[in-house]
């Protein structure tokens, strides 16, 4: 690490969150000065774009080799007020929340409460959704069958693919030229709408190389007044690549980074779509351009890998923007699941390891930042080298890379319809989500909570915990004569359930087809251009919806240990289990034991129980796959839980595997806590009993204890392990690898431990970070493997 | 006649039993009573009962669970099958382990025949403790030994393990002469196996062995040595199944000791692992 990018890795660990009320105040002020003008939408949004990026402040920082920020200094984070709009309260909780607290100052606070929150309140997107959505959508959503993505941040979710590398802004506004002169483009009945949006993209395209501009000109002042010659001409060096990205396509290694790192910019700071946008494939973006430098001599090995950290720096400068209402409080996650993607293969086919994967693999070593994130992309003919050295940086307990089945994600993306070279050109974003790099939309609309939908079946259509009718009919199942019956009811259930689901997703998805374009997202994103068809309106060649299906584990056990106990075994009455749960177990200890000790159990590898989940999983997948969604495409289903599965939990009741009520759901597709006693082979085969071929992700987390990772050869078996997994059709490993010593005493005095970092769930955070519960969790896990 | 076997355990993903990944099947019942034995619950050839706590939101709950199952050799392969795919990637396979699986030969025999059948790697973890007859019907079969060697002095290993060592050491002369690979195991345990003459002894036993059957140099010896330190960790098993623990109040290895023994071994030409 050179002492520039230790500098400057100290100065994003060491910066405090902040909010910022820069955007904010600029949005604010840009929708008053229009609301006399009679623009279309989508010249709003254009319009507003530039307004921010020609006023906001331009921070460049000490030592930078790549510049700009989304705020105006690092970690000082914007809000997006016609999104979602902060009240008084909220920033209190932010700023005094224990876990990743937002510090709000004063004159902050005053500025919300005289000029912002007055304005958008009753206006913003979430007033909006709130307002269209069913009461049947709200009961069911208030009652924690399931959450909605849309309802603070834009759909996004969508990674960069290889365009920008090729084309600059002006490329790509001479397209938008092409597309509104070809002939018959105004015969188009919707060619006055394509227009608006066409002008739109183009106007946020001058927007950006605008603000590039801006970074030339600061960075020109700046050269004038530095005392020291070789950082003199280094500023100066890159005024001319701000002068030169994104205007036109980059030529150098570095012109690369700074674009890619101003598209960022641009589309997080245009909305504050789902999860932050990504490079994605970087290390195949950016090898041409590192191949050429070294050949011609302008480029050191050195040089490269100083400025690939200084660009790590930049996403570690930019948290997850802040939440609103409960979920300010409850989630507090730092990251904004950037996931950059190593190896996998090339368009062709062939294997796409490269040197540059392997410098990139030592950025990340060395940086051990949360941000970016990063997965390896393993296929069939990746090196087992790749593999290795990709271990040797996970043992280190940081959580990162995790591992991808690039061959099970291509089978997922072409059984959607996708392009074979789409597919092999794609990868996962976000936590664990295969999508088209570069030409899809995969919009995530929410997490959806299984072992509820159990519960509300086992109620007759009630949620217990309110005493509220959110379901259907489905008969009192103290009357059930078989477990064939109770599965027909869930069935029902759950068909009910999703249809309100995706009911709202299309209600939503057209509040942002209409009222919320991204233009500038849409020049990225193939071919939002030719379609003249904004991203948020289904421009983009593939448009996804997918709900995310949470506590498989769980409901698996559940449902088991009903077939076993009451069906099969006939130990107690239906009634008698339902008594148990309602009461939570109090005076029905010995029944609780039975449940949690002697129940066959998911993530043994055995099909009496594993059964069960693949039951639950053919019931979801038919009742999501194939629907419409609002934009042309359809909806999907995944199996990931983020840290959902500890909301989830806390909604619902006492469990019939013996889950105490109110506890976290299991999460993933891993099995409940605990549950698996037969070690990781057999938590594999149970959790490749599921087709993750017709998922658009599952997620997969391994705690092992150190000693699993210890020498080569233990590394080699490792590597033999998720091969394994992989040849089953596995989606996706990630290992935590942490003692449960060291996790307790980070609990006790976690201000030795800032640094620590363990996998959430698709994602790393700092342990510290994490709520009680959640620490716990992990704590547990860890204990079960260290024996 | 269906022939069966009395097991206690068939553990998945254990890495420590021969190479790549692999399940081990433990045999219950052993001929002899190491003092230092980390499985008490594999000597008796009976099924016994033990006191197990299951924890519930923190409470304790007391519950008793059966060790030991006499299975089929169908049964136990049934649950061997299940991690095929994981062998074949990595280069495992079946390990027998115990207990003393020599002490049920036919129905480890058959086991073996079994695994064989299926192409997979065999390892067989033994004290060494069986008749002549029975080691070489076995043999042909198995692909790695791991070897149990503990005292050279006869005395001693009378005293500590209960049984004389003289079979023992001519049935591993016998299986190196035969060719097979063999991993020695030398549990080291404070006082009674780590003293001066046993390791010296040791040695003197690994160089007849490398005499009688010298290797190319290309091809590294087919012998290696694991050293395993005793630990404490079966302190709490000797108390669920109300076993008298013969070694109470011995403390663990120390690292350095355990190093400078890797060394020496390591000296004569052998690979040598700490821990396995
Ligand atoms: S040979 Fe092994 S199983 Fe038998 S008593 Fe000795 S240590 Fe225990």
């Amino acid at each position: 690490m050179t002492d520039r990018v230790k500098k400057l890795r100290d100065q994003s660990l060491k910066a405090i969150n902040r909010i910022s009320a820069e955007r904010a105040v600029l949005v604010t002020d840009f929708y008053k000065s229009v609301t006399h003008r009679n623009l279309s939408i989508p010249m709003v949004r254009a319009l507003n774009f530039d307004y921010i990026l020609t006023h906001k402040h331009i921070c460049i920082n000490d030592g930078e080799l790549i510049v700009g920020e989304r705020g105006p200094a690092p970690k000082a984070c914007p809000t997006y007020p016609e999104i979602c709009v902060h009240s008084p309260e909220d920033l209190e909780i932010l700023d005094k929340r224990q876990k990743v607290s937002f510090k709000v100052d004063e004159e902050t606070r005053r500025i919300y409460h005289e000029n912002i929150t007055p304005y958008w309140q009753g206006r913003s997107n979430r007033d909006l959704i709130m307002g269209q959505v069913s009461s049947e959508w709200l009961a069911a959503y208030k009652a924690g069958v399931f959450t909605e993505f849309q309802e603070q941040r834009a759909p996004g979710h969508t990674v960069a693919g290889s365009k920008i590398y090729r084309k600059g802004m002006l490329d790509l506004i001479d397209e938008i030229h092409d597309v509104l002169l070809q002939p018959g483009f105004q015969d188009d009945a919707a060619s006055s709408a394509k227009q608006e949006e066409l002008k739109a993209m183009e106007i946020s395209a001058n927007a950006l190389i605008k603000f590039a501009e801006r970074h030339a000109g600061t960075l020109e002042q700046l050269a004038v007044v530095e005392k020291s010659r070789k950082r003199k001409k280094e500023l100066l060096e890159m005024a001319g690549i701000c002068r030169h990205v994104p205007a036109h396509a980059p030529r150098t290694f570095h012109e690369a980074l700074q674009y890619y790192w101003f598209v960022h910019l641009g589309v997080i700071t245009e909305l504050n779509p789902w999860d932050s946008f990504n490079p994605g494939r970087l290390d195949q973006h950016l090898y041409p351009f590192y191949r050429q430098g070294i050949a011609d001599g302008s480029l050191t090995r050195d040089r490269a890998m100083e400025l690939l950290q200084c660009f790590w720096i930049k996403f570690n400068n930019h948290p997850a923007p802040p939440k609103v209402g409960v979920t300010a409080l409850e989630s507090n996650t730092y990251t904004d699941f950037c996931l950059i993607n190593l190896g996998g293969v090339k368009s062709d086919g062939s294997d796409a390891v490269n040197e540059l994967t392997y410098m990139l693999l030592d950025v990340i070593e060395k940086m051990r930042l949360l941000q970016p994130g990063s997965m390896v992309q393993v296929s069939k003919m990746s090196p087992d080298r790749f593999i290795y050295r990709t271990l040797n940086i996970t043992k280190t307990g940081y959580g990162q890379p995790s591992f991808f089945n690039t061959d099970a994600i291509v089978q997922e993306l072409l059984s959607q319809g996708k392009s074979l070279e789409d597919a092999r050109n794609g990868g996962a974003s976000g936590c664990v989500e295969a999508g088209a790099f570069g030409t899809e939309a995969y919009i995530l609309s929410g997490y959806f909570n299984l072992p509820k939908v159990l519960e509300v079946t086992l109620h007759n259509g009630i949620d217990p915990r309110t005493g509220k009718m959110i379901g259907l009919l489905t008969g009192d199942p103290a009357t059930f004569s078989s477990f064939d019956q109770l599965m027909q009811a869930f069935q029902k259930q759950l068909n009910h359930f999703i249809r309100i689901k995706i009911e709202g997703n299309n209600t939503i998805g057209k509040i942002f087809a209409e009222k919320m374009p991204v233009p500038f997202l849409s020049l990225i994103i193939d071919d939002c251009i030719t379609n003249g068809t904004d991203y948020n309106a289904g421009g983009a060649r593939y448009n996804t919806t997918y709900i995310q299906g949470v506590g498989l584990g769980t409901i698996t056990d559940s449902l088991t240990a009903i077939r076993h106990h009451v069906f099969d075994r006939k130990l107690v009455s239906m009634s008698g289990l339902m008594r148990a749960d309602d009461q939570n177990f109090k005076d029905f200890e010995e029944l609780q034991l039975e449940l949690v000790y002697h129940t066959p159990k998911y993530g043994n590898d055995e099909d009496y129980a594993d059964d069960q989940a693949r039951l639950v999983f053919e019931l979801f997948y038919a009742a999501v796959n194939g629907q419409a969604n609002a934009i042309g495409g359809t909806h999907r289903i995944n199996l990931l839980p983020t840290t959902c599965h500890v909301y989830f939990g806390s909604v619902t009741g006492a469990t019939a595997d013996g889950r105490n009520a109110w506890q976290p759901l299991s999460e993933g597709i891993s099995p409940v806590q605990g549950a698996d006693r037969k070690g990781p082979t057999a938590v594999l085969k149970s959790a490749a009993k599921i087709d993750h071929i017709r998922t658009g992700g599952t997620l997969l987390n391994q705690k092992l204890s150190p000693d699993f990772f210890e020498g080569d050869e233990s590394i080699h078996k490792m590597s033999s392990l998720i091969r394994s997994y992989f040849r089953m059709d596995g989606h996706h490993i990630q290992f935590n690898v942490v003692s449960a010593d060291t996790l307790r005493d980070a609990q006790q005095h976690p201000e030795l431990y800032r640094d620590l970092i363990v996998r959430v769930a698709g994602y790393s955070d700092y342990f510290n970070d994490l709520g009680e519960d959640l620490q716990n969790e992990i704590i547990k896990r860890t204990e079960h493997y260290s024996i | 006649m269906v022939i069966r076997g009395l097991i206690f355990d068939i553990r998945r993903f254990t890495v420590h039993d021969g190479p790549g990944i692999r399940t081990t099947v433990f045999f219950k019942g052993c001929p002899l009573t190491c003092w230092w034995c980390h499985n008490p619950e594999s000597q008796d050839f009976k099924s016994e009962r033990s006191i197990k706590n299951l924890v519930l939101s923190g409470t304790k709950f007391q519950h008793s669970e059966t060790t030991g199952n006499f299975m089929t050799v169908d049964e136990v392969m049934a649950e061997v099958q299940k991690d095929e795919i994981f062998y074949e990637e990595s280069g495992g396979g079946v390990t027998f382990s115990g207990g003393e699986p020599m002490m049920q030969e036919p129905f480890l025999h058959a086991l073996l025949q079994a695994s064989k059948t299926l192409g997979w790697h065999t390892a067989v973890d033994t004290s060494g403790y069986a008749t002549h007859k029975a080691m070489e019907h076995t043999a042909p079969l198995v692909d790695l030994f791991l070897y149990d060697v503990k005292l050279m002095n006869d005395e001693l290993h009378r005293k500590y393990t209960g049984v004389s060592n003289k079979p023992i050491l001519e049935n591993l002369e016998f299986l190196y002469r035969s060719g097979k690979n063999i991993t020695l195991r030398f549990p080291v345990i404070p006082g009674i196996t780590d003293t001066y003459d046993n390791i010296q002894q040791i040695k003197t036993l690994i160089i007849r062995l490398q005499s009688q059957r010298p290797v190319p140099m290309a091809h590294g010896s087919p012998l290696s040595i694991h050293l395993l330190p005793y630990h404490t960790i079966a302190r709490d098993k000797y108390r669920r199944f109300c076993k008298t623990n013969q070694l109470e109040g011995v403390h663990d290895l120390k690292q350095e000791a355990l190093a400078g023994l890797k060394q020496e071994f390591e000296e004569m030409g052998l690979t040598v692992k700490i821990g396995g």
